[in-house]
């Protein structure tokens, strides 16, 4: 043991945070919804979300150590948090070779030929779903109908989401409300209890992640607030102007990835802005895009496009959305 | 609700072990070793020569322009040599050695306790009196005090704030002030409510320090235009502009300083000294000093002589603790880590803090994430993830135009930072490297 | 069918025939005119937009010659005197060649011979180390072994030495653009006449502290004993503040101040061994002829 003294620059206290710490509390944050979505879909769900998070971490071991020859950082938990994401992005029956191509993806493509973490523009589970919508559209949309715990993992009996109901009853030109009456309630939607990606169906169990990464300071409410703001007013205002052609709004936050994008996804560090007002924009944006997809474009969800987008405006906003300074306002008093 | 600044901050652990410690007299040192360059500003120029006898209060280095300060010798004795020792800058300085032979003080230093209220001096004459003295800003930042009090034509000061805040975890020293020689410190304010011609003065107090409030709220009622304000705990209050905000609302523009805003501030150990020079003639060569740390086994606030070395305040305090790993002198948060026990301690030395080996290394770093933690602590709302690359990356013009010199080095952000960057360590070189550059485009 | 694809034949020829002629003004229009023989330099420059000539980059460089009527206050130190008399073959002026130079570490201050008297923790830039304090050891103008000159070297001419902690120039790659210098907080790096085959002396110490307190801090110091100067037959040694400075453009490489020097900071660099102690020295001549193999 040496007994030399250190020297440094101050300051020489820490907070006791770390990288992997909040890591960490973002898993702890989304075992809620992990939990809903075990009671949904049973087995499945395990294995889905098994597999995602093994290949994350095997991918991002193998590119560090075998191509980049640096030393492997998967021990910093961001590449599990990828992992839990890609698994709740997608349905409970997907096959495994799907899941693991789509982790490649997400590591491989969107995160490390970036620059790994802190450098990757977009959200590099999300760019894994999107990939995997675009690579097996039938796969990727036949949600295994929610019942109690199943054992089985490819038997459950496969249906459309409520979104996917919706927009292809008002297409065929078919009446709101028996539309409505096709689809869970909203209380039932509330808990979960509704077809879907594994992970976005359980709302309640998301909020409940919300708070506590609330509360572990791990994010600030600025981006999940300002997207349910912006999908309640936009909805609100068409849902008013027509309420036979539209759905109201508590069906648009409930329903598809809005719980499971504003809360884990919008607010990655990586791929957000840096200060309150860019977040605002960042959030305002995601949730009039999401709208616009779902009720004029094609798919009849927009959540994980919208993020996506979105992640392309981070740099710009960062560059001219600037903090404000101290000394701006000047008051002579 | 109880006041305080708006933009960023943080909240360290407070860890104010000695705050029940009555200031204790420190036993005077065999040698005393006072550097010439104690304050911001021109060094002051020595005048005396080895073999020369000094009493204490003696004058021994003079100020060299407007902004510096005299020295004043904090003992009695013979001028061992002049000579370059280490100091707290981390550097070697000009020291004046003295051989301490007694404690015989200068005559006209009045050596009595009792209060003496009236203030006979005019304006002009406390400000003269109080540049004779050698006062600077015991805050820590060491600002020649009279220059503070020389307000420039055209300017209009009409308040004056008094920094009682302490936001430094760890550190006691203004505290125990507050309690101990409250009353003292209330006439210092006065004199510096007439030198500055103001009719109000605002002491801004941090919450976790009731017994001070309390205290100094009774007293302020004999005190005409006086005020305490309790504040809430958030570092870095202590920073004026910080204060000036917290207290009053008022912004302080950038490379503007407080007396654009109508204000000025001072520390309550300042204005403490304020009242010994004015009133009592003695010049600043003591000052409180606290000797604190997890691993101290005697947490204490001492009243020690300028030059006397550090690791005799250690010793009265219970010695080095076995595990030391940083001896700092100041703060946590703004301190500067010694790399020898046996450097002076100067006008600016607030405290000595001692750290274990655990604590003070540093967090393992790993990369930026873009939590954006940094900005939302940024007192000054600045962005220190640009700062730092651009530092990195050379980017001089952008580092100005991002406000690098607005950086009040508070360290908020590298205090807060989950991938343990050192982006005050890169930030102050970027600030070095700018001020280089506007200092030439002014040539 | 068949009129379909002449059609799109036509129309895509037509499009592009008249974005042609479209183009062909708008260039005309907007031409710049530029020195073409500024490429010409450019290309004759080593393109390794090193900075070390004080431009920004080789044609930054270019530029500034093409102007000048005088290429004396320009020299690339990368191309070195070749490159030079190209470029003055390009533009038709004059130019006197410069003595080739390399980067030398004036500091032999290793982790065995200067003793650490306390650990920094920090940003590791010896820079920041620099404007923070006097460094983990007792000499304050020493190297902090960190490493700036080493991220700084565009040609990987230099690197750290794990075992002394101090940076290692290696001479063939080293083009003396002086990047290295100005990186050194502590001016420790010094660009220095190229002698035949290498070979180098030098008083390794920029320590400028009274004899005692140089030697206290470093085994290898130069303590100011100034023994150098007056055995030094050349004049070539000079003794300010306690430190001595061989002038290289003085100095034959006689080799008499580097036995002289008591704490051997004064270094030899690739001469070949002493066969018998007294007879080294001399003039460089022998000493050359001796070696030749």
């Amino acid at each position: 043991m040496n007994k030399l003294i250190t020297v440094s620059p101050s300051p020489h206290v820490y907070e006791d945070t770390t990288v992997k710490r909040l890591m960490f509390d973002v898993v702890i944050a989304m075992l809620p919804a992990l939990a809903m979505s075990i009671y949904f879909f049973g087995i499945g769900a395990i294995i889905v979300t098994l597999v995602a998070v093994v290949s994350c971490l095997l991918f991002e071991w193998l590119i560090q150590k075998f191509l980049l020859k640096k030393e492997p950082t998967i021990t910093d938990g961001s590449a599990i948090v990828t992992g839990v994401l890609i698994a709740f992005n997608v349905p409970s029956n997907l096959p495994l070779g799907i899941i693991i191509l789509g982790s490649l993806f997400a590591i491989g493509v969107a995160k490390m030929s970036f620059g790994g973490l802190g450098n990757n523009p977009f959200n590099p589970a999300l760019a894994g779903r999107v990939f995997l919508l675009i690579s097996f559209p039938v796969q990727m949309t036949s949600w295994p109908v929610p019942s109690g715990f199943k054992t089985g993992y490819t038997d459950a009996v496969t249906g459309a989401t409520p979104l996917g109901i919706v927009k292809e009853g008002l297409s065929k030109g078919d009446n709101l409300t028996d539309l409505m009456a096709q689809i869970p309630s909203h209380m039932e939607m509330f808990y979960g209890r509704m077809g879907g990606s594994m992970g976005e169906i359980a709302a309640a169990a998301i909020l409940i992640g919300f708070a506590y990464l609330l509360f572990r300071k791990v994010i600030t409410w600025h981006i999940p607030v300002s997207i349910f703001l912006t999908i309640t007013v936009f909805t609100g205002i068409l849902w008013l102007v027509d309420p036979t052609k539209n759905a109201d709004p508590i069906f648009h936050l409930l329903t598809g990835g809005v719980m499971l994008g504003a809360v884990f996804m919008a607010t990655d560090y990586v791929t957000s802005p840096m200060t309150t007002k860019g977040m605002w924009i960042f959030g305002i944006g995601i949730g009039v895009l999401t709208i616009l997809i779902r009720v004029f474009g094609a798919y009849p969800e927009g959540v994980s496009f919208a993020i996506l987008i979105m992640n392309a405006f981070v740099p710009l906003i960062n560059a001219y959305v600037k903090p404000k300074r101290f000394g701006e306002e000047v008051n002579h008093g | 609700m109880l006041k305080t600044f708006v933009k960023g901050g943080v909240h360290p652990a407070e860890c104010k072990f000695s705050e029940d410690n009555a200031i204790v007299n420190l036993p005077l040192p065999k040698t005393v070793s006072i550097p010439i360059a104690q304050h911001i500003g021109a060094p002051s120029k020595v005048i005396v020569a080895k073999g020369d006898k000094v009493k204490v209060g003696d004058k021994i280095a003079e100020s060299t322009g407007f902004v510096s300060a005299n020295i004043h010798s904090s003992v009695s004795g013979t001028v061992n040599k002049i000579d370059d020792v280490l100091d707290s800058t981390g550097y070697k300085r000009t020291c004046i050695i003295i051989d301490v032979e007694g404690d015989e003080w200068n005559e006209i230093i009045d050596r009595t306790t009792d209060l003496k209220k009236e203030i006979s001096l005019t304006e002009k004459e406390i400000i003269a009196k109080i540049n004779a003295s050698g006062i600077v800003g015991l805050g820590g930042a060491t600002f020649p005090s009279h220059v503070k009090l020389s307000i420039p034509d055209g300017k209009k000061i009409n308040v004056l704030i008094i920094n009682g805040v302490e936001c430094e975890p760890y550190l006691t020293s203004d505290h125990r002030l507050m309690i101990e020689k409250a009353n003292e410190m209330l006439v210092g304010v006065q004199i510096l409510m007439k030198a500055l011609s103001v009719s109000r003065a605002l002491i801004g107090i941090e919450n976790n320090k009731p017994d001070a409030i309390a205290h100094l709220s009774l007293l302020v009622k004999n005190y005409p235009g006086i005020e305490v304000h309790p504040l809430k705990v958030k570092y870095p209050q202590g920073g004026e502009k910080q204060l000036i905000k917290a207290l009053i609302n008022r912004e302080v523009p950038s490379g503007g300083l407080p007396l654009d805003v109508g204000a000025v501030v001072h520390n309550v150990g300042t204005a403490f000294a304020v009242y010994e020079a004015v009133q009592k003639n003695k010049p600043l060569f003591e000052r409180v000093v606290t000797v604190t740390g997890q691993l101290v086994s005697k947490p204490s606030n001492f009243m020690v002589r300028i030059g006397t070395p550090v690791s005799q305040l250690i010793e009265a305090a219970g010695g080095l603790p076995e595990d030391t790993g940083k001896i700092i002198n100041g703060g946590p948060m703004m301190g500067k880590a010694v790399s020898s026990t046996e450097v002076p301690v100067t006008k600016g030395t607030s405290g000595i803090l001692i750290m274990s080996k655990d604590a003070s290394k540093r967090k393992k770093e790993s990369t930026c994430v873009r939590c954006a933690k940094c900005v939302s602590a940024c007192p000054q709302g600045l962005e220190p993830f640009l700062l730092i690359k651009q530092t990195q990356l050379e980017k001089n013009d952008e580092l100005e135009q991002n406000g690098i010199m607005d950086c009040i080095e508070c360290g908020s952000c590298s205090f807060t930072c989950p991938a343990g960057l050192p982006l005050l360590d890169y930030i102050r070189l970027g600030k070095s490297r700018v001020s280089r550059i506007i200092r030439s485009r002014k040539q | 069918m068949n009129t379909t694809i002449l059609f799109t034949i036509i129309s895509l020829s037509a499009v592009g025939g008249i974005s042609a002629v479209i183009l062909y003004f708008v260039a005309q229009k907007f031409k710049v005119f530029e020195d073409p023989r500024i490429d010409l330099v450019t290309e004759a420059l080593p393109a390794a937009n090193c900075g070390g000539c004080g431009y920004p980059g080789c044609r930054g460089l270019a530029e500034a010659m093409v102007k000048s009527d005088d290429l004396s206050p320009f020299f690339c130190p990368v191309g070195g005197n070749a490159v030079m008399a190209t470029v003055a073959k390009i533009l038709g002026k004059e130019v006197t060649a410069k003595e080739p130079l390399v980067a030398v570490i004036r500091c032999s201050g290793s982790l065995a011979k200067r003793p650490r008297l306390n650990e920094y923790d920090g940003a590791a830039t010896c820079t920041i180390v620099s404007s923070l304090y006097s460094g983990e050891t007792g000499c304050q103008y020493g190297c902090h072994g960190l490493g700036d000159c080493v991220t700084v070297c565009k040609f990987d001419a230099i690197y750290m030495d794990k075992e002394t902690g101090l940076p290692v120039v290696i001479d063939e790659k080293c083009t003396a653009c002086g990047a290295c210098v100005k990186a050194c907080p502590n001016k420790i790096i010094e660009l220095r006449k190229k002698f035949a085959k290498d070979r180098k002396i030098f008083v390794s110490c920029v320590n400028k502290d009274k004899g005692g307190i140089a030697k206290k801090a470093c085994e290898v110091a130069c303590i100011g004993c100034g023994k150098c100067v007056k055995v030094c037959p050349h004049d070539a040694i000079t003794l300010e503040n306690f430190l001595a400075y061989i002038d290289p453009n003085k100095c034959k490489l006689c080799r008499k101040c580097v036995e002289e020097c008591p704490t051997n900071a004064i270094l030899e660099i690739n001469f070949p061994p002493r066969k018998i102690k007294d007879e080294t020295g001399g003039n460089t001549e022998q000493v050359k002829s001796s070696e030749k193999e």
